[in-house]
Order: C-alpha cells, then sequence, then structure tokens
C-alpha cells in the first residue's frame, strides 16, 4: 500500500511540474488531498502492520501521519488563496503546488519507515522539496534563504549518514547487519558502546536540522521566514515533527542500553542550549515570521527536556509536538493576511491589527495565549508534566532555569504580539488597507480549538496512541 | 597498498590546507577522485562484479571528473577572483590541520576494534573535520562547497571501511554524494552566481531578525 501510495503520488508531483493548466494544477492537489486521507485511513485499518518491508504503521507514525494530514488540508488552501492574491506565473505555480506535494509525500513516508537508512532517504527528499518552496520568490532574498538552507542540511544529512555508518559498526559486534528499528532494539543489548555513542552524536546532530534544535536550528530560521507562510507552516509544524521522529527512533533504542543516562545527558544540554539561543533571540527579534520560528525553537526544547527528564516526561513529548503542530502552523497560515494589510514583516511597521482585521486579530492572541501555554491551551497540559518530569527527576535547578527563560520569552512574545495587535504603526497609510474575507481564519481557529481540545479532554485512543508509541522506553 | 594511497589522501589535506589558488584546490579534490577510485579497486574485493564496477565509475567520473570540471566552468564563468581568501595565515592553518590528523590518531588508538581497520578511520574523521575547518575559514561560497566535497570524500572513505560487509551503504553513501552535489551545484551555484556578483559570504547577511 506504501509503494501504491508513493507511485501515485510521485505521478502526481510529476504531472503538477509539467502541466500549467490552473484548473488542472487545482484539481490534482485536491486529488492528492484525497489520495492523502484515503491513505491515512488505510494506515488507520492496518495498524501494526509492516509493509513493504521498510514501512510500520505503529503508533507514533500513525499519530504524527493523522496530525500531517489534518495540517496539508489548510496548508492546500492557504496555498491556493496565497497564489491567487500574487498573480503567479503558471510555471511558478506549479513548481509550487509541486514541491508542496513532495514535501507532504516525503514527510508521511519518513514518519511510517522503520529502519534509519529508509528515514534518512526520505528526510534528504523534504531536503529537496523545501527548498524548491524556500526559492519560490526567486529574489536575492529567497537565493540567500535557500542557500543556507541547502547547504546546513546537506551537511546535517551527511551527519547523518556518518551516524548511521558508526551504527552499522556498533551492530557488527552483535553479528548482524539489519538496520532496522526493531532489529536495533532487539539487539540493543549486544551493540558496541563505543560506536554506539559516536552514531548517537551524529545522528542526534544532523537530525536537528529538521528539529530545529542547537546546533544546527539556523537553517530552519531562514527557510521559515523566506518560504510562503503556507508552505512555511509545514516546515514549522510537521517537517520539524519528521526530525524528532528521527531522533526519537533511535533514542528508543539507546534507551534500552546501559548508554541510556548519557543520552538524557547530550538531549538535555542540546535543549536547554535552545531554550537560552531561543531566549536571546526572541528578545531581539523584530521579523513576525521569524519571531514564529523561534518560538518553535523554544518549543522543541521543551519537547527534548522532557524526553531528557524521562518518565512522564515522555508522555508529554509526543502530546506536545503534536499540539504545538495545530498551534504553530495556525499562527503561519494567520501570517499572510497580516501581511496583506501591512505589506511589511517588521513589528515596527504593524500594528493595530483589531482595526483592519478582527477575526484574523483573534487568531493571532488565541495563538499566542496557545503558544504561550496560557491555561486554555491544550500546550498548558503538555508543559506542566514536563515541569513534573523535570521535577521528579529531581532537576530543580534546570527547572527553575528553564521558567525564568521561558518568563522571558513569554514577556517578549507577548509585547510583540500585543504592538502588532493594538497600538497604531507610526507612518501607516490606512486608506489602501486590502479587505481580509473572515472565513480565511476559519481553519486557524479550528486547528487552535483541536489543539485545546487534545490537550484538555483527550480522547482515549489519542492516549492509548502516545502511550504505546512509549511502550518500548524503559519506564 | 591502501595504506599508501590512504596517506596520499592526507597528505593532499595538508597540501590543501596551504593552497592559494582556488585552481589548486579543484585539482586537489580531482586527485583525491583517483585516489579514491585505487582505494575501492583494492579495498571492495568481496562484493559482485556489478556493484564495484558502478562504485569505480562513479568515483572516477563522478568525483575526479564531473565535479572538478563543473567547479572549474563555474570558476570561469562568474569571474571569480583566483585567490582563496583564507581567514587565517597559512601556518595557522597548517598548525590546525596536523592537530586534526592527531587528534584523530588519538582517538582511533584509544577505541580498539577488530572490525575496523584504523587507518580508514583515521583518515576519514580527519578529512571531515578538515572540509569542516575549511568551510568555517575560507570567505568565498564556492571554497564553502570544495569543503563539502572535501567531507564527502571523509564520508566515502568511511563507507569503504565496512564496503564489503554492507555494500548497501557504500551505495547510499554514493547517492548522497551524487544528491547533494547536484543540488548544491547543479541549482544554486548557477543561481548564486548569476544574482551576486563576485560570490562572497559577506553578501549573504541580508536575512535579519530585525
Amino acid at each position: 500500500m506504501v509503494i501504491t501510495y508513493l507511485i501515485v503520488s510521485v505521478a502526481i508531483v510529476i504531472s503538477l511540474f509539467l502541466l500549467r493548466d490552473k484548473r488542472l494544477v487545482y484539481s490534482l492537489l485536491g486529488l492528492f488531498l484525497v489520495w492523502q486521507g484515503w491513505f491515512t485511513t488505510q494506515a488507520c485499518l492496518h495498524f501494526g502492520t509492516t509493509d513493504a518491508v521498510y514501512f510500520t504503521y505503529d503508533s507514533l507514525g500513525i499519530l504524527l501521519l493523522v496530525t500531517l494530514s489534518i495540517i496539508a488540508v489548510p496548508a492546500a488552501l492557504h496555498s491556493y488563496i496565497y497564489i491567487e492574491n500574487h498573480y503567479e506565473p503558471p510555471r511558478s505555480r506549479s513548481i509550487y503546488i509541486g514541491s508542496l506535494v513532495l514535501l507532504i509525500m516525503a514527510i508521511s513516508a519518513g514518519y511510517l519507515s522503520n529502519h534509519i537508512a529508509v528515514t534518512w532517504i526520505f528526510t534528504e527528499i523534504t531536503t529537496l522539496s523545501a527548498s524548491a518552496l524556500i526559492y519560490h520568490h526567486r529574489n536575492k532574498l529567497a537565493l540567500e534563504g535557500t542557500w543556507k538552507y541547502v547547504f546546513i542540511c546537506a551537511i546535517s544529512i551527511t551527519f547523518i549518514f556518518i551516524g548511521i555508518l558508526f551504527l552499522s559498526l556498533s551492530l557488527q559486534h552483535a553479528g548482524s547487519d539489519d538496520l532496522s528499528f526493531s532489529n536495533l532494539l532487539a539487539k540493543s543489548k549486544e551493540l558496541n558502546p563505543v560506536w554506539l555513542q559516536m552514531a548517537f552524536l551524529f545522528i542526534f546532530t544532523g537530525f536537528t536540522a529538521k528539529l530545529g534544535l542547537v546546533p544546527m536550528f539556523t537553517a530552519g530560521i531562514d527557510a521559515k521566514d523566506t518560504a510562503p507562510a503556507p508552505a512555511g507552516a509545514l516546515m514549522a509544524s510537521v517537517l520539524m515533527n519528521l526530525g524528532f521522529v528521527g531522533i526519537f527512533r533511535f533514542y528508543i533504542v539507546i534507551a534500552n542500553t546501559p548508554l541510556l543516562h548519557w543520552a538524557k545527558l547530550v538531549v538535555g544540554i542540546a535543549a536547554f542550549l535552545s531554550l537560552f539561543v531561543a531566549t536571546v533571540y526572541m528578545l531581539k527579534v523584530k521579523n513576525v515570521k521569524r519571531m514564529f520560528a523561534y518560538s518553535g525553537i523554544e518549543h522543541m526544547g521543551i519537547v527534548m527536556l522532557g524526553v531528557a527528564a524521562g518518565g512522564i516526561g515522555y508522555y508529554a513529548a509526543i502530546l506536545h509536538i503534536v499540539l504545538h503542530a495545530f498551534v504553530k502552523s495556525s499562527l503561519f497560515f494567520q501570517y499572510n493576511q497580516l501581511y496583506r494589510v501591512f505589506q511589511n514583516k517588521s513589528i515596527t511597521h504593524i500594528g493595530n491589527y483589531f482595526k483592519y482585521n478582527p477575526t484574523g486579530a483573534m487568531v493571532l492572541l488565541l495563538g499566542f495565549i496557545s503558544s504561550a501555554a496560557m491555561p486554555p491551551s491544550g500546550l498548558f497540559v503538555s508543559e506542566f508534566l514536563i515541569f513534573k518530569s523535570l521535577f521528579d527527576a529531581k532537576q530543580i535547578f534546570v527547572l527553575i532555569a528553564v521558567l525564568l527563560l521561558l518568563t522571558m520569552i513569554i514577556w517578549s512574545f507577548g509585547k510583540n504580539i500585543f504592538k502588532v495587535l493594538f497600538v497604531p504603526a507610526e507612518g501607516f497609510d490606512d486608506s489602501r488597507v486590502a479587505r481580509t474575507s473572515p472565513w480565511e481564519s476559519l481553519s486557524q481557529f479550528l486547528l487552535l480549538a483541536t489543539a485545546v481540545y487534545l490537550g484538555l479532554n483527550p480522547p482515549p485512543i489519542f492516549v492509548q496512541l502516545i502511550k504505546e508509541s512509549l511502550i518500548l522506553l524503559p519506564q | 597498498m591502501i595504506h599508501v594511497l590512504l596517506i596520499i589522501f592526507i597528505i593532499t589535506l595538508f597540501y590543501m590546507a596551504i593552497a592559494n589558488r582556488l585552481m589548486t584546490y579543484i585539482k586537489v579534490l580531482a586527485l583525491q577522485g583517483v585516489l579514491l577510485f585505487f582505494v575501492v579497486f583494492f579495498q571492495l574485493s568481496k562484493i559482485d562484479p556489478f556493484n564495484l564496477a558502478f562504485i569505480l565509475l562513479e568515483t572516477i567520473v563522478f568525483k575526479s571528473l564531473a565535479v572538478p570540471i563543473f567547479l572549474s566552468y563555474l570558476l570561469k564563468r562568474n569571474n571569480i577572483t583566483r585567490e582563496a581568501e583564507p581567514f587565517l595565515p597559512n601556518f595557522v592553518s597548517l598548525v590546525i590541520t596536523t592537530s586534526i590528523v592527531v587528534v584523530n590518531i588519538l582517538i582511533a588508538t584509544v577505541i580498539k576494534d577488530d572490525h575496523l581497520d584504523k587507518i580508514f578511520f583515521v583518515v576519514a574523521l580527519s578529512t571531515l573535520f578538515f572540509g569542516l575547518y575549511l568551510i568555517a575559514t575560507r570567505r568565498k561560497i564556492i571554497t564553502h562547497v570544495m569543503g563539502y566535497m572535501v567531507i564527502e570524500n571523509g564520508v566515502f572513505v568511511l563507507s569503504l571501511a565496512i564496503g564489503n560487509e554492507m555494500p548497501l551503504l557504500v551505495n547510499l553513501g554514493i547517492m548522497l554524494d551524487i544528491f547533494a552535489s547536484v543540488l548544491i551545484l547543479g541549482i544554486f551555484m548557477n543561481k548564486i552566481g548569476d544574482v551576486f556578483k563576485d560570490v562572497d559570504v559577506d553578501q549573504l547577511s541580508n536575512l535579519k531578525d530585525y
């Protein structure tokens, strides 16, 4: 089934690249969404089975796949609005839609793969498609962003490959050459620890480019800034989750070896540094899109702190990435309407948004409340659980430092968002402000509401899926 | 024989550390491709002939012909000046390269492993870190690309060390090589040359937070 899915999707991508007719392109995009939905349903129905040797419909994969398929619908919708508002030439429209489809396909397959080399291959494909999306505007800034993204991702992909080589060296001590996660887990007691440590360092560093963690986070920031916002929404949510899947699946292996404590230390240091870096940048950032991107770094830092703390932190980490995907993508979807009003990215030139588009301003306000993890938001629950796990792990000083950093982030984020919402921008001529239909904000409200619902009143199947994806971790 | 080739490979790194001209870098990259060709020929004795022929073809055609020719074409087309313009003097470069190699030898001595030939490990990791060093200390974008090619060669050496047991990984490495080089060189170096004249990293600082 995966093979059929991939073949049909690639066929759709190729025909999108070749076709120029507007109606055909959009109907192919619609067709792909239906196809993605069908595949997701089939994947849910075949839960727990292995398909085409290299893909397993396991709980973590299914959970994130459903998240992706939900976010893909508004992403397609907002891409349509974006392109129709920008009077794109047919060629650039085809390439944009084609790359979007390729990105969604590669992320889906990457989630489900049960073999580290296959995950790696699909991560490579996401680099390719994401760089086409970032380069969409074909100007100097887009070129700069794309170049940085491609170069850093190329290096990090090489790092993952080196990690895989070390992993295979480690596996040779166990007398095996099958690099699937299940085999690694079965042989975890016999793996050579030195090579395993090297493998973990390289694979972790490599995947941080996608996850958005220190040291490789810079590429993602520039990418989300220069890519069109609907594509940026995918990069800031589901693509980050792919990085998480890559790290987490390998982390499960290493957690079953005596190296667990060491791995926790590595992950914890990287997570704490990411929070620190995010705070520093959040305090001085003036570009709305980059502010959202840095907020993503902060959240990934919190997620990985949960992983490092262990216990209830594992559960909270997975809950957090799912909820964060909904919240952050809705903020990015709203961004284009904001830009249409002010024609500027800088906070100094944006202000009093409530006057021009009250519905959109509500999205920003609720998005801020969700992203800052204030009580009605679902992220509050997951962040609270992560803090509790840090407390349980007796990391009280880390917890205090994290809370201080988060306070600064919320202060700075709030200051900027309230400036955007209420304080009039100096010298802004509002006689020719474009009208925005309130319906364009509907999808964002739905996504934010989903995050609240899943956080405060999680349906039993959702909890069950999260718990099953943690079953292999030592408790 | 393999050891001699790999030691020559390390010497090329030292040469690259003190080279001034971009054409020298390109020639060294081509030479590394040829060296890798012979390493593959002697090392991968146990894999099936078709795969071996494919890998040999890739090293000679891609690494030592296509990439260098394309790089020198880019140099000419974009009128890039011939100097490499390092941030650090050559002597410091040489010292740092030497220390990279020495540290790797020390690490290799600490890790005792029967499954891995020590020299492969030393050469691969030295090349990797030297490539990163090259990227960090040269001003031009095209030298960053060359640094990346050096890293790729290092990874290739490492994949050869276990190539007899897992030929699949060598093929994956080649896939990475071709994919990343085509993406970086083919698509973006061309475009960057069109948009930015005399390409310098200082020009790539327009994406800011404010």
